[in-house]
């Protein structure tokens, strides 16, 4: 595992708001294909680390560099590092409510991203056999028709994670997918991101242990904005100090 | 299984088959070709009804479909009515100097035939020069394309430096409408260059034609409905195809778009350009048929009416912009133009021309509170009544 290459390095990376560290000289490090869990108590900075990563919110200090040739997604626009190949759910579902499913997955799927392409634009066959495959993937082969507000919580949960993998990324980061969901779901939800760590970075922060148990990863514990622990899940919630301040709680 | 955006949205063909019996009744029906039931000067009033209606689904992209409320676009709309102005001005000016020149022994020189332009032009602002600004307006395919340009590059420039700075909401709304304001105030100032409270004069008379309005009016009227009907099938095809999926998510969750990649400021930057321009060519069909344009046609509240219109109408529908501003303009030339009855209580009259804006108010507030959907709403209830 040492001799992996990175795809993403974070490190010394410290935000504070108004004077408060969320993040707090925090490193971390993912390689091409791997699975991470990333669990903490409420206000660790999770989702935090997931702004910084993906450009909506600016580190005081620290780096973060991206892929083979090491850029700095530091100086990126969120725009741009979405097209580097970053993905991200938000930890509350937010898919385009009023359209269909269909036109949500053709807005994600890996294009051009102009302004002139997507006046332009024609879904090819390739396209429209792709939005089925992945409808098929999520499960919401029948539910393309439909406007996506109707959708259960837990089917937009699975359709903007649908929508992530369609923008094909190198790195996906997903916040609390399964908060709200039934234990069925949840079991879908893990076979769909267990999926796509075969061929990319997924990192998802949850706060469910069975959840995470299930993933079956390396885990990364925050606490107060910076790493505690690290390791497989008997490791981390060995330790004393995870303990203390998030499971004992 | 791929259908052209027509096909999948039949209410463009619906408008666009309304659109054209309209004009053909109102031809018929006209003084200048038909049976003399409408007066030429309703003709135009209905001509500048179906400009009003095009501007308003300009507002209906940039508001309804994009989410960003410009209080701006009728300085988009009155910069159009500038461009096209001061062609038909100059143009008919100098015709009138040219033939009064003829009448001395020695052929005019050309510098003659400016200068004699530029006092008849401008003496009413204590100038005989024509100012900078006024160096296309000998041209008319060069005016033409100033109705385009000068506001979608006003937009432009505008745009980027506001949506840059991320600025969104109700601050972005007070920005346009502080664009507005400045640009008002600058058409007021006699140095402006463009008459200052004068505004630009006679413009319903177009330079060497001699057919009387009765014509000039319909000919106004038939490209206004070719404008607004070319306009609302752009306007169709720009929000049916993912464009109109991108600009929509905007609307609804700006963040969502941007992380999926895509750079949203410009996005924003493209649709505030776009119907700029839409503004731009609606005010220059509109004004030639008004006859008259003078910066208070810019005042801030002009901008504010149309997103009334849009919102009585129903945004977010482009049948619901143009129902909206042809409806509200419509019933507005009828109160505010002295036909609707006074209504007398005894002791106090209720007269139409002061109570009407109040009216005008109090829908707007009924409509955002209980009808959100606007006019346009009807539709989908009808439709849901069908359905069952
Ligand atoms: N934009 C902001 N302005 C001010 N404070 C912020 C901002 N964003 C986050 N914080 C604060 O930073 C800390 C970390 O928040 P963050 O949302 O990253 O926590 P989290 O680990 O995702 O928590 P949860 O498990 O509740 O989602 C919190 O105390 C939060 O209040
Ligand atoms: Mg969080």
């Amino acid at each position: 595992m040492s001799h992996m290459s990175t795809l993403l390095e974070v490190s010394g990376v410290s935000v504070s708001f108004d004077g408060f560290k969320a993040i707090n000289n925090l490193s971390f490090q993912i390689g091409p294909a791997e699975m991470r869990a990333i669990i903490g108590p409420n206000g660790a900075g999770k989702t935090t680390f997931m702004d910084i990563v993906t450009g909506k919110t600016r580190p005081d200090d620290g780096r973060v560099i991206w892929g083979e040739k090491s850029v700095s997604l530091l100086k990126m626009s969120e725009a741009q590092i979405a097209q580097a190949g970053v993905g991200r759910k938000f930890q509350k579902p937010t898919v385009f409510e009023d359209q269909t499913v269909h036109a949500n997955m053709l807005i994600a799927l890996k294009n051009d991203r102009g302004f002139l392409a997507s006046l332009l634009y024609r879904p090819s066959n390739k396209d429209l056999a792709r939005v089925d495959e992945l409808a098929g993937e999520i499960g919401l082969s029948d539910q393309l028709d439909r406007l996506s507000g109707e959708l259960s919580h837990g089917q937009k949960q699975w359709l903007e994670i649908g929508m992530l993998l369609a923008q094909e990324p190198r790195l996906l980061l997903v916040d609390e997918p399964a908060a709200g969901m039934t234990l069925a779901e949840r079991e879908h939800t893990t076979a769909i991101l267990v999926e796509a760590a075969k061929t990319r970075a997924v990192v998802v922060v949850e706060h469910d242990m069975e959840f995470v148990r299930r993933l079956d990863c390396k885990v990364t514990v925050l606490h107060e904005g910076s790493v505690l622990a690290e390791g497989s899940l008997d490791h981390v919630t060995a330790n004393s100090r995870v303990i203390d301040v998030y499971l004992g709680r | 299984m791929r259908q052209s955006f027509i096909q999948k949205n039949p209410s463009i063909l619906i408008f666009l088959a309304c659109l054209a019996l309209f004009t053909l009744l109102v031809t018929v029906a006209s003084e200048g070709f038909g049976l003399g039931f409408i007066s030429t000067s309703f003709v135009k009033t209905l001509g500048k009804t179906l400009c009003l209606c095009l501007v308003a689904v300009a507002m209906d992209l940039i508001w309804g479909y994009t989410g960003i409320l410009s209080l701006g676009h009728f300085a988009f709309f009155g910069l159009g009515g500038y461009m096209i102005g001061m062609w038909l001005m100059y143009e008919r000016t100098r015709l009138i100097v040219v033939e009064a020149l003829a009448q001395s022994d020695i052929p005019p020189t050309p510098e003659e035939v400016v200068s004699g332009i530029g006092s008849q032009i401008f003496g009413v602002v204590g100038s005989s020069d024509s100012p900078l600004i006024w160096s296309f307006a000998h041209s008319l395919p060069l005016q033409l394309a100033l109705v385009v340009l000068v506001p979608g590059l006003l937009a432009l420039i505008f745009g980027w430096l506001a949506f840059r700075s991320r600025v969104t909401g109700v601050y972005l709304s007070i920005l346009t409408q502080a664009m507005t304001l400045a640009l008002a105030l600058y058409l007021f100032q006699n140095d402006s260059g463009l008459r200052g409270n004068n505004g630009l004069s006679g413009l319903q008379n177009l330079p060497g034609v001699s057919a009387g309005q009765d014509q000039v009016s319909l000919w106004f009227f038939w490209a206004s409905a070719l404008a607004l009907g070319l306009g609302y099938l752009l306007a169709a095809w720009i929000t049916s195809g993912k464009f109109g999926s991108i600009i929509r998510g905007i609307r609804d969750n700006e963040s969502r778009v941007r992380f999926l990649g895509y750079s949203v400021e410009v996005y924003k930057l493209a649709v505030f350009t776009i119907t700029a321009m839409i503004a731009g060519i609606a005010g220059a069909l509109y004004y030639p048929q008004a006859g008259i344009i003078n910066p208070a046609e810019v005042a801030p509240i002009a901008s504010i009416y149309l997103a009334v219109w849009v919102a009585i109408g129903g945004r977010g529908r482009l049948y619901g912009a143009v129902i909206g501003a042809g409806f509200v303009s419509l019933v507005s030339t009828w109160f505010t133009g002295g036909q609707a009855p006074d209504i007398p209580l005894g002791f106090y009259t209720i007269k139409w021309v002061d109570w009407w804006l109040i009216l005008l108010g109090l829908s707007f507030v009924a409509v955002t509170l209980f009808a959100p959907k606007g006019i346009g709403g009807l539709f989908d209830l009808l439709k849901k009544e069908r359905a069952k």
